[in-house]
C-alpha cells in the first residue's frame, strides 16, 4: 500500500493518454472502468486510513529540484481523504450520465485528465506541486466548456479560465515568499506543507501572505465579488462539466483556505473572521435571492451553489471543531446534491433542449421518477433533516453561533430564503397541469440516468441519517489542526479566540 | 629601430579560439565544396554544416586550459562556455528545419550555410570575449549574416524585414561604438573588467560621463534584446523572416546580447549607481508589460509570437537586473527551456506553412488559418495547444520553471513588487497564448483539408518537434540537472 497515492493520482492520467488508442466505440465504456477502478482504489484507501490517527498516513516523499525544495510530496488525512472519494466518485457518476455523443472520445480523455488534477490537489503536500495540479485543473477545464458548452461557451471558458489563473498568480508569489522565509529560518528549501505548518511568522508578514492565498481561494470558491464567472460557467457547461465544477473543482477553494490559511496564518485568520463572515453572509442571502429571480433552471443551482458555498466558508472561519467538520462534511454534501440536480437539469435538457421554467408545468404528471428524485434532491439542497444536506449545515452554524449569534441568525435565514427559491422552482416545474403540450409524452429516466442517480439518492439519505462515518476521521484531523493553530499563535488574542470558540461556557 | 615583438605560441592559448576556427573553417570549406560541385542537394549542406556546429561543440565542451588567450581579448569562462553550448545547440536544431518539405530559394544555395556558420562563429567570439572591440567585431559579424540570410528568404516581406533590421541595427551598432569610445575616453582601456577597475578607483567620477556611456550601451543592447522602447523592428522583421529564422532570431542573438549585458551592467550595477538600477527596473517592466498587452491584439501568430518573445526577454532581463548568481544562472535555465518550446512553436508555423496565403490578404499565419484544427489535425493541434501552454508559463510545462525560478530569485533579493509584476504579466500573457488554443479546439473548423496544415512537414521536423515537446513537457525531471549544470558554470566565472 506503499504507493497507492501515486497510483490514484497518475492512473487517470495514464489510462487518459492510452485513451488515445482506443476505438471511439468504446470510449465510454473505457471511461466508466477506469473510473470505477479509480473508485475502487480509493475505496481500498479508505478501509486501510487509520482514522485514530489524525496526520497524514501514506506519505510519500522525493526530492524533484532540489536547488529550490520542490519535491513530491503526497499524503491523506481525514480532511482530504473525503474530498478525494468525493472526486473520484462525481467524475464516475457524471461519466455514467454522459449524453454528449459527438467527439465523446476527446471529453472522456478530458475528464480523466481533470481527475488526475483535482485528486492532485487534495493529495499535495509541497505547494509547489499543489500549485501545479491547481493550474493544470483549469486546462481541462477550459476544453470541456469551450468546445462541448452552449451559445456563449467561448466567452464563458474564457471567463473561467482568466478569472482564475488571474486569482492564483499571486498565490504563486505568496508561496515564493513563504519558501524564502522557511529559507531565511532555516536555512534549508522546502515547500512542503507539514515543515511549513511549524513556521511562526510574524503577524505582518501573517496579513501580507494571508491576502495573497486568500485571494486565489476566493476566486475559485467563488466568494463574491470574485464570483461573476460561475454562473456564466455553468450556464454555458455542458452537463458533465457543471457537474465537475459545482460538486469538485469549488471545493478546492475552501479546501485550500483550510489547509493552508488556518494553519499557516492563524492569527491573521482570526485577524480576518469577521470581515470574511461578513462577506460570507452576504453570498448567502444575495446570492439566494437572485436565485429567485432566475427564469433558467440551471441558473437557479449556480446561484444556489454560491449561497451554500458562503455557508462553508463561514463554517470554516468558525475556526472550532464543529464548524470546520461541519464546512468539510458540507462541501462532501453539497458536491453530491449539487452534482445531482445539474445532472437532473441536464436530463430535462436534453429531452426538451431549454431550461426555461415557463416551458416546463406539470412534469410531475409526464416523468413523476423524475419528479421523485429531484424532489429528494431539492430538500437535501435546501438542508432537510434526515437528508446530507441538513448535517454539514446545521455543523456549520453551530460552529459559527460560538463566534456571533447575530451573524448566525442571518445566515440561517438564508437557508429560509433557499427553501424559498428551490420550492418556487419545484412548484413552478413540476406541479400543476401540463401547460407546454411538449412535455405531454416526455419519456421518464432510462436506465443509463436512473443507474447514475441511484447512488447519489442513497448516499443522500444514507448519510444523512447515519454520518458518523465521515464525521469521525474529519473530526479528528480538524482537532489536531487546531491545536496546532493555537500553539503557533504569536498574538495572544488568537489564543484566546481559539479557546473561546472551542469551549462550552458554563453558567454565568 | 623598432624593438622586434616576439610572441610565445603558447601565450596565444590558441585553443581558445578552437571553436570558432571549426566554424569559419567549416563556412569556408563549404564555399569551396559549392564551387567544385554544382547542384548539391540542401540535404547535404544542412548535414555538413551540422557536423562542423557538432564539431565546434566538441570543442567547446571539451575546453580545458587557460581561459585568457591572445593578449585577454579572448575570455572563455563558465558563461562563455554554456552560451557557446546553447548557441551551438540552437544552431543544430534550426539546421534540421531546413529539410523542409517544400523548397526555399535560400536553403538551395550554398551561401546560405556558409553565412550561417560565419554568424555563429560571430556570436562565438561575441559571448566569449571582454573587450568591447571584439565584442562589436563578433555582433557585427553575426548581423550582417543575419541580414542577409533574412534577404535571402526573397519576398517583399524579407526584403523589407532585413533592410528595417540592417537599418535599425546601424542604429544600434553606432549607439555601441559611441558608449565603447567613451569609457576608453574614460579609462583608458577596452576590456570591462579593466574599466571596471580604473572606474572603481576614480570613484566613477565624472559620472556625467559614465552614465552618458551608460546610456548608449543600454540603447545598443536594447536594439539587440529588442527591449522597449527600441523593440519598434522585432514584429515585423520577425513576420518577414521564414518562420524558423524568426524562431532563431529569438534565441540565439538574444543570448548572446544577455551575456554581454551580464558582463556590462553587472560591473555598472556594482557600482552603486542608483540611477542604472532604476532605468533599468523601468525597461524591465515596461518590456514585460507593453510587450504583453500588445501581444494581446495581434491578429497574427507569428506577430504575436514576436511581441510575446520582447515580453520574454523583459523576464529574463529581470534577473540581469538582480544580478546575484543564482539570478545569472536563471537566465540560462529560462532561455534554455524557453528556447525548447518557442522552437517547437516556430516549428508548428514552418509545418503549416502554405504557399498562398488562404487565410487573409496579410498575415501568413493568422489565427483564423488554426480554427478547429483539434478536428482536422488533433496530433498537430495538441502540440502546438503544448508548446502554447508552455510559453505561457503554465505548470508543469517548461517555461514555468523558469519563471518560478527568476521569480523566486527576485523575492529572494527582495524584489517583491518587481515580482509580483512578474506574476500579473504571467496572467496577461495567458491570455495570447490562449487566444490561439481557443481557436485550434474551440472554433470550428474552416477547412478539413489536412493537406493545408501539413503541406511543409517532413520526418525530420516531426523528429524536431518530438523532441521539443518531449522536453516541454517532462522539464520538471530536466530543471535539476540542468540547473546544477548552469549553476557550476555560472559560479565558476564569478558572476
Amino acid at each position: 500500500m506503499d504507493y497507492i497515492l501515486s497510483l490514484i493520482i497518475f492512473f487517470p492520467l495514464v489510462a487518459g493518454v492510452f485513451g488515445f488508442f482506443i476505438d471511439k466505440n468504446s470510449m465510454r465504456a473505457y471511461g466508466i472502468t477506469v473510473t470505477f477502478l479509480e473508485l475502487m482504489l480509493v475505496v481500498a484507501l479508505w478501509i486501510a486510513f487509520d482514522s485514530s490517527i489524525s496526520g497524514f498516513q501514506f506519505v510519500e516523499h522525493v526530492s524533484i529540484i532540489s536547488q529550490f525544495g520542490m519535491s513530491y510530496h503526497v499524503g491523506v488525512d481525514g480532511i482530504s481523504l473525503f474530498l478525494v472519494l468525493l472526486s473520484v466518485f462525481m467524475t464516475m457518476i457524471a461519466l455514467i450520465g454522459l449524453s454528449i455523443k459527438e467527439d465523446a472520445k476527446n471529453l472522456i480523455i478530458a475528464v480523466l485528465f481533470l481527475e488526475t488534477t483535482m485528486v492532485g490537489v487534495f493529495l499535495s503536500l509541497d505547494v509547489i506541486l499543489f500549485y501545479v495540479f491547481w493550474e493544470f485543473s483549469l486546462i481541462p477545464m477550459l476544453y470541456i466548456i469551450g468546445a462541448w458548452g452552449s451559445d456563449r461557451r467561448i466567452y464563458a471558458a474564457i471567463k473561467f479560465f482568466l478569472y482564475t489563473f488571474a486569482g492564483s498568480v499571486l498565490m504563486l508569489v505568496g508561496i515564493l515568499y513563504m519558501g524564502y522565509i522557511y529559507h531565511a529560518v532555516t536555512g534549508v528549501w522546502s515547500f512542503s506543507i507539514s515543515d511549513w505548518q511549524l513556521l511562526k511568522l510574524p503577524f505582518n508578514t501573517q496579513l501580507w501572505l494571508f491576502g495573497a492565498f486568500f485571494l486565489a481561494f476566493a476566486v475559485k470558491a467563488p466568494m463574491l465579488p470574485f464570483h461573476t464567472w460561475l454562473p456564466y460557467a455553468h450556464g454555458q457547461a455542458p452537463t458533465i462539466g457543471s457537474v465537475i465544477l459545482a460538486a469538485v473543482l469549488l471545493k478546492m477553494g475552501t479546501y485550500g483556505m483550510v489547509r493552508f490559511l488556518l494553519p499557516l496564518f492563524s492569527d491573521a485568520t482570526v485577524y480576518f473572521v469577521i470581515p470574511i463572515a461578513i462577506v460570507a453572509i452576504i453570498m448567502v442571502i444575495y446570492a439566494a435571492m437572485i436565485a429567485y429571480v432566475q427564469e433558467d433552471m440551471k441558473q437557479v443551482i449556480a446561484y444556489s451553489s454560491i449561497s451554500h458555498m458562503g455557508i462553508i466558508i463561514l463554517g470554516t472561519f468558525a475556526l472550532n471543531a464543529e464548524g470546520i467538520t461541519g464546512s468539510i462534511f458540507l462541501m462532501i454534501s453539497h458536491g453530491i446534491v449539487s452534482g445531482a440536480l445539474f445532472m437532473l437539469v441536464g436530463v430535462i435538457y436534453d429531452r426538451r433542449h431549454t431550461k426555461n421554467m415557463s416551458e416546463f408545468g406539470g412534469l410531475a404528471i409526464s416523468m413523476p421518477t423524475f419528479a421523485t428524485i429531484y424532489g429528494i434532491m431539492l430538500m437535501a439542497s435546501v438542508g432537510l433533516p434526515l437528508t446530507i444536506g441538513f448535517v454539514g449545515e446545521f455543523l456549520s452554524l453551530m460552529g459559527f453561533f460560538r463566534v456571533n449569534w447575530v451573524m448566525t441568525l442571518l445566515a440561517g435565514s438564508g437557508i429560509i430564503l433557499g427553501a424559498v427559491y428551490m420550492l418556487t422552482l419545484y412548484k413552478r416545474s413540476f406541479f400543476g397541469e401540463i401547460t407546454n403540450e411538449k412535455n405531454r409524452n416526455l419519456e421518464d429516466l432510462n436506465k443509463r440516468e436512473l443507474t447514475a442517480l441511484m447512488p447519489l439518492v442513497a448516499l443522500v439519505v444514507i448519510l444523512g441519517i447515519y454520518p458518523k462515518p465521515i464525521l469521525e476521521p474529519i473530526d479528528n484531523s480538524v482537532k489536531a489542526m487546531i491545536v496546532l493553530m493555537e500553539k503557533k499563535a504569536v498574538n495572544q488574542e488568537t489564543k484566546d479566540f481559539l479557546i473561546r470558540v472551542n469551549t462550552i461556557e458554563g453558567a454565568k | 629601430m623598432l624593438e622586434p615583438i616576439s610572441i610565445d605560441l603558447a601565450s596565444l592559448n590558441m585553443t581558445s579560439i578552437l571553436p570558432m576556427v571549426i566554424t569559419v573553417f567549416g563556412a569556408l570549406s563549404i564555399i569551396c565544396i559549392d564551387l567544385f560541385a554544382k547542384n548539391l542537394s540542401r540535404s547535404f549542406f544542412a548535414v555538413i554544416t551540422i557536423f562542423f556546429i557538432l564539431f565546434s561543440l566538441g570543442a567547446v565542451v571539451g575546453f580545458s586550459g587557460e581561459n585568457r588567450g591572445f593578449f585577454d581579448l579572448m575570455l572563455i569562462d563558465g558563461i562563455a562556455v554554456l552560451t557557446q553550448i546553447i548557441i551551438l545547440l540552437t544552431s543544430a536544431l534550426f539546421m534540421l528545419l531546413s529539410l523542409s518539405k517544400r523548397r526555399f530559394q535560400e536553403f538551395a544555395m550554398a551561401e546560405f550555410y556558409a553565412l550561417f556558420l560565419f554568424m555563429i562563429a560571430g556570436f562565438q567570439f561575441m559571448v566569449s570575449s571582454d573587450n568591447l572591440i571584439l565584442i562589436f567585431l563578433g555582433l557585427e559579424t553575426a548581423s550582417l549574416a543575419l541580414y542577409t540570410m533574412i534577404a535571402m528568404h526573397n519576398r517583399n516581406k524579407a526584403i523589407e524585414a532585413a533592410v528595417k533590421y540592417f537599418t535599425m541595427g546601424a542604429l544600434a551598432a553606432a549607439f555601441y561604438v559611441m558608449g565603447a569610445l567613451i569609457f576608453y575616453a574614460l579609462t583608458g582601456s577596452l576590456e570591462i573588467h579593466q574599466i571596471a577597475q580604473t572606474l572603481q578607483d576614480r570613484g566613477f567620477e565624472p559620472l556625467v560621463a559614465v552614465l552618458a556611456g551608460t546610456v548608449f550601451m543600454l540603447g545598443a543592447l536594447g536594439f539587440k534584446l529588442s527591449m522597449v522602447p527600441f523593440h519598434t523592428w522585432t514584429p515585423d522583421v520577425y513576420e518577414g523572416s521564414s518562420a524558423p529564422l524568426a524562431g532563431y532570431m529569438s534565441i540565439v542573438p538574444k543570448i548572446a546580447g544577455f551575456v554581454v549585458a551580464i558582463r556590462i551592467f553587472e560591473m555598472l550595477l556594482d557600482s552603486g549607481v542608483i540611477w542604472l538600477e532604476s532605468v533599468l527596473y523601468v525597461m524591465v517592466v515596461l518590456t514585460m508589460t507593453l510587450g504583453n498587452i500588445v501581444a494581446l491584439v495581434q491578429e497574427d501568430v507569428k506577430r504575436m509570437l514576436a511581441f510575446s518573445s520582447i515580453a520574454h526577454a523583459g523576464f529574463v532581463m529581470a534577473a540581469v537586473l538582480i544580478g546575484t548568481t543564482e539570478a545569472n544562472a536563471g537566465i540560462f535555465l529560462y532561455w534554455v527551456l524557453f528556447m525548447f518550446a518557442n522552437l517547437g512553436a516556430f516549428t508548428m508555423l514552418w509545418v503549416t506553412r502554405h504557399r498562398q496565403n488562404l487565410w487573409d490578404s496579410r498575415y501568413q499565419h493568422p489565427f483564423s488559418k488554426f480554427s478547429g484544427m483539434i478536428k482536422v489535425m488533433p496530433a498537430n493541434a495538441v502540440l502546438m495547444g503544448i508548446f502554447m501552454f508552455a510559453l505561457a508559463g503554465m505548470p508543469p510545462l517548461s517555461v514555468f520553471w523558469g519563471k518560478l525560478y527568476i521569480m523566486s530569485v527576485a523575492i529572494n533579493n527582495g524584489y517583491i513588487i518587481l515580482a509580483v509584476i512578474m506574476a500579473l504579466n504571467s496572467a496577461i500573457a495567458v491570455y495570447y497564448y490562449m487566444k490561439l488554443i481557443v481557436y485550434m479546439f474551440l472554433k470550428e473548423p474552416t477547412s478539413t483539408d489536412t493537406t493545408i496544415y501539413s503541406s511543409n512537414s517532413t520526418t525530420v521536423l516531426k523528429v524536431v518537434l518530438a523532441f521539443s515537446v518531449a522536453v516541454s513537457v517532462l522539464s520538471v525531471f530536466v530543471v535539476k540537472p540542468l540547473l546544477e549544470m548552469i549553476l557550476v558554470y555560472v559560479s565558476m566565472s564569478g558572476f
